[in-house]
């Protein structure tokens, strides 16, 4: 084989507490599409942080094209030809296309020429963009494209992609493996960093494995099966979720022509939503985000009050509030985990008091029986595996995956009858993401009634009975999920309807 | 009452430098605001600049070492808030306040000896030709340089925000710190620079009170112009172009008032005086209404690059 594009030999880097790489040597070949896999705090980030030029290695040597590599800044690793697209974009929502794109850019030429450079790229590579669209008023697939464009401009030997597909639908994700695969023609290296293994077995060449900051392997992942890849990472056998197919019960929860206003300029409006979740049952809503998934689990939760549209067992309950619903057993784990879920400053005791005082019993004439709430948050520290020095740590001070098991957790333990997520393994590594998966499907199994929304479609597959996907703050057809193709969820997320209930 | 006594060319001519002090400070503003940050202590560089400025003018009796001085002071206060919200991570609202009191007792001290002095003030500059145009010429195009020279600011400012890669570097940064920071820029140098840039302009601004609008010193002698600096940025939607109508319109109406006053109008005095703050806002509301507020996304929000 020819000499590597780019050869990591040896990197290591150390934080105060925690050695984030430790000795990484691996090499990218021109041409060559290479999978970095990992948990969460395995280290991925920090390793590429490092070839852009945003962290400095405190031993550890890169060559490019055989000449030493150390850039001081993400402008010298661009001026080198390394690119990258970041898993949250680094994309400003007031300025246009062509401003983000200038602002990524050594040498931007003027914005009129820039503008027809970029309408002649996005062609050349079927991702047609607007230069002159504000950034904020683009979809999530866009917005990647203009990304993707900011780096393609500066013809980029290397390009790093950081969790690309995480917020597209599966056929935005075929348009950027289709572009992707036209840059490797091309000569272009792609150092493509993924938690989808499915992803990584069709796309990618060689894939190298980090865990706990180490370089675990480097395999070729068409040759690997996906559970061998998964297991590679965690470094255990891997526990699937499973369950028996029980019986579905009563209708617990029935939505009716739910339909709100857009809370804000950037929300979503409800259109008409309607559904039945049975005791037993798991209803999973797929859909790419700001599709409505927010304002829906507020209308069930109780943080916005609807007419006539969600009902408990045949009571009217579109009026309560969240702590009348939970009351009820109405229960609800919203997205955002620090602010949304949990109060940051607070300790954990204090979070779990706050949503568990009514169910829990923790309250006694407006007087509150902090042992009680000090042995829920232990309790569910403990059921849940939360690693946590104790109940009286703040919300603030866990991991995003640590306080994540620590949310539904205490929801899960309050035994309700009706439970709400929202993204429930985000940010969580795999084998924590199995253990909240499988307390869902428990707890359903009890004969509870589970609306789990989330843009991970592997995951809905996995645990739900049904789906149905969110656009525009429309609901699609409900479907049982056996033998539903990717190709027709696809469509249900696009907003094609009609043709849906034919092939029902 | 007796409206001929006001005479609309000296009118126009005296808001042009009724409104000089609180265009420069609001410019100096909305381009901190612009980079992210709410500096709530415009007032106090502004009465800082003011006593600095009018003591250098008292004692070397030029003006525009005054001026000079003034700007300097005003950026120098203005770097104590950058070094503590920029570097130490306090709270913009608080510091800001606190640097308002601050500037307010330092002025204060520095000035008791300056009290009932008065200070040399620029002269006018004629601009050749153009002031020689009946009515135009002595109502726009004879006033003392700062005028002139906060109106270019004005252009300058909307200019460098509107095509110059600094400027969409600098709303960049306003917009997302984060991504700015992940693109490779320094966020916190180019904020420091932007709030030393605003506490220049405050400083300008209170000078030019002490030094050319009164001209001489008394304590708190700015008199909430720097909060009325900040709602106009705040009302301009972040437009420096917006920032003019707007402090043109409060001088404006500030003099037309105090003229009405003079010509002894049968409305009571406290109404007229609290017509420049109605008139301004209610304009201002009504220019806004319409189209995005423009708000930098990322307005008083703390930077750290730990992530």
């Amino acid at each position: 084989m020819s000499d590597p594009l780019l050869r990591l030999s040896g990197l290591t880097k150390a934080y105060p507490g925690v050695v984030a790489n430790s000795d990484i040597s691996f090499d990218i070949h021109a041409g060559e599409v290479h999978a970095l896999l990992g948990e969460n705090g395995a280290g991925k980030s920090t390793l590429v942080k490092m070839i852009y030029g945003l962290v400095k290695p405190d031993t550890g040597r890169m060559t490019l094209n055989n000449a030493p590599f150390a850039p001081s800044a993400p402008s010298a690793a661009r001026l080198s030809g390394v690119a990258m697209v970041f898993q949250h974009f680094s994309l400003f929502d007031a300025l246009n296309v062509a401003e983000n794109i200038a602002l990524g850019m050594e040498n931007a030429p003027k914005q009129r020429d820039l503008a027809a450079k970029i309408k002649e790229v996005s062609h050349q590579y079927g991702l047609p963009l607007d230069p002159f669209m504000r950034v904020g008023d683009l979809s999530a697939g866009e917005r990647q494209r203009v990304e993707i464009i900011r780096c393609l401009l500066q013809n980029p030997k290397l390009l790093i992609m950081d969790e690309p597909t995480s917020v597209l639908t599966p056929q935005e994700v075929e348009i950027l493996f289709k572009t992707l695969r036209q840059l490797k023609s091309e000569g272009t290296a792609i150092l493509y960093i993924s938690h989808k293994l499915e992803e990584i077995r069709s796309l990618c060449d060689t894939a190298t494995i980090l865990r706990l900051g180490k370089k675990v392997a480097t395999c070729t992942p068409a040759d690997t099966s996906a559970k061998e890849l998964a297991e590679m990472m965690v470094g255990e056998t891997l526990h699937v979720p499973e369950r028996a197919a029980g019986a579905f019960g009563e209708v617990l929860l029935d939505v009716t022509n739910l339909s709100l206003r857009a809370p804000s300029e950037f929300g979503t409006a409800l259109k008409e939503v309607s559904f039945k979740v049975r005791a037993g049952e798991i209803l999973g809503i797929g859909g790419v985000a700001g599709n409505g998934q927010d304002e829906l689990l507020g209308a069930l939760s109780g943080e916005v009050s609807s007419t006539n549209a969600v009902s408990l067992r045949g009571r009217d309950i579109s009026k309560l509030g969240p702590q009348q619903r939970r009351a009820l057993g109405v229960l609800a784990a919203p997205e955002e985990r620090l602010g949304h879920a949990a109060v940051p400053d607070m300790s954990l005791t204090e979070n779990a008091l706050l949503s568990a005082a009514v169910r829990k019993d923790m309250m006694r004439s407006g007087f509150l029986n902090w042992g009680k709430a000090k042995a829920y948050a232990e309790h569910v520290i403990k059921e849940f595996d939360v690693r946590t020095p104790g109940p009286a740590n703040a919300a603030r001070s866990l991991s995003g995956g640590n306080l994540q098991k620590f949310v539904i957790g205490r929801e899960v333990l309050q035994d309700p009858d009706v439970l709400i997520v929202n993204q429930p393994t985000w940010g969580v590594d795999a084998s924590a993401a199995a253990a909240i998966r499988q307390s869902l499907m428990d707890l359903a199994a009890k004969g509870a009634a589970l609306i789990v929304i989330s843009q991970d479609l592997d995951e809905l597959m996995e645990i739900s009975d049904h789906f149905a996907a969110l656009n525009e703050g429309r609901l699609s057809a409900i479907r049982p999920v056996q033998g539903l193709s990717v190709e027709e969820i696809g469509l249900m997320m696009g907003g094609v309807h009609d043709s849906m209930e034919g092939a029902a | 009452m007796d409206l001929s006594s006001i005479n609309p060319v000296l009118l126009i001519a005296s808001l042009m430098v009724s409104a000089t002090p609180i265009l420069l400070a609001a410019l100096g503003e909305l381009v901190v605001e612009k980079s992210g940050v709410l500096n709530l202590g415009v007032e106090g560089m502004m009465i800082t600049g003011a006593i600095c400025g009018f003591a250098i003018g008292v004692n070397t009796g030029s003006p525009v070492l005054g001026f000079m001085f003034a700007a300097i002071c005003g950026a120098l206060l203005s770097l104590a808030f950058g070094i503590l919200t920029q570097y130490l991570l306090s709270n913009q609202v608080a510091t800001g306040l606190g640097l308002t009191l601050v500037g307010l007792g330092l002025s204060s001290l520095i000035g008791k000896p300056y009290e009932g002095i008065k200070s040399p003030t620029l002269q006018k500059m004629e601009l050749p030709i153009l002031s020689d145009i009946p009515i135009v010429g002595p109502m726009l195009f004879s006033h003392d340089p700062m005028v002139y020279f906060s109106v270019a600011l004005v252009a300058a400012t909307w200019a460098v925000l509107k095509y110059s890669r600094a400027g969409l570097i600098l709303r960049a940064v306003g917009e997302s710190h984060d991504a700015a920071h992940a693109l490779g820029y320094k966020v916190v140098r180019i904020r420091l620079l932007a709030i030393l840039f605003g506490g220049a302009c405050a400083g300008l601004a209170g000078a030019y009170i002490s030094l050319v609008r009164v001209p001489q010193w008394t304590e708190g002698m700015t008199a909430g112009a720097g909060w009325i600096a900040l709602a106009i940025v705040v009302f301009a939607s972040w437009k420096p172009w917006r920032v003019l109508i707007g402090a043109y319109l409060f001088g404006g109406v500030t003099v037309l008032q105090l003229n009405l006053q003079a010509a002894g109008a049968k409305v009571p005095i406290e109404v007229l005086s609290m017509s420049p703050y109605l008139i301004t806002i209610a304009v201002l509301v009504i220019i806004s209404a319409r189209g995005n507020h423009g708000a930098p996304a990322a307005l008083g929000k703390i930077f750290h690059a730990s992530r």
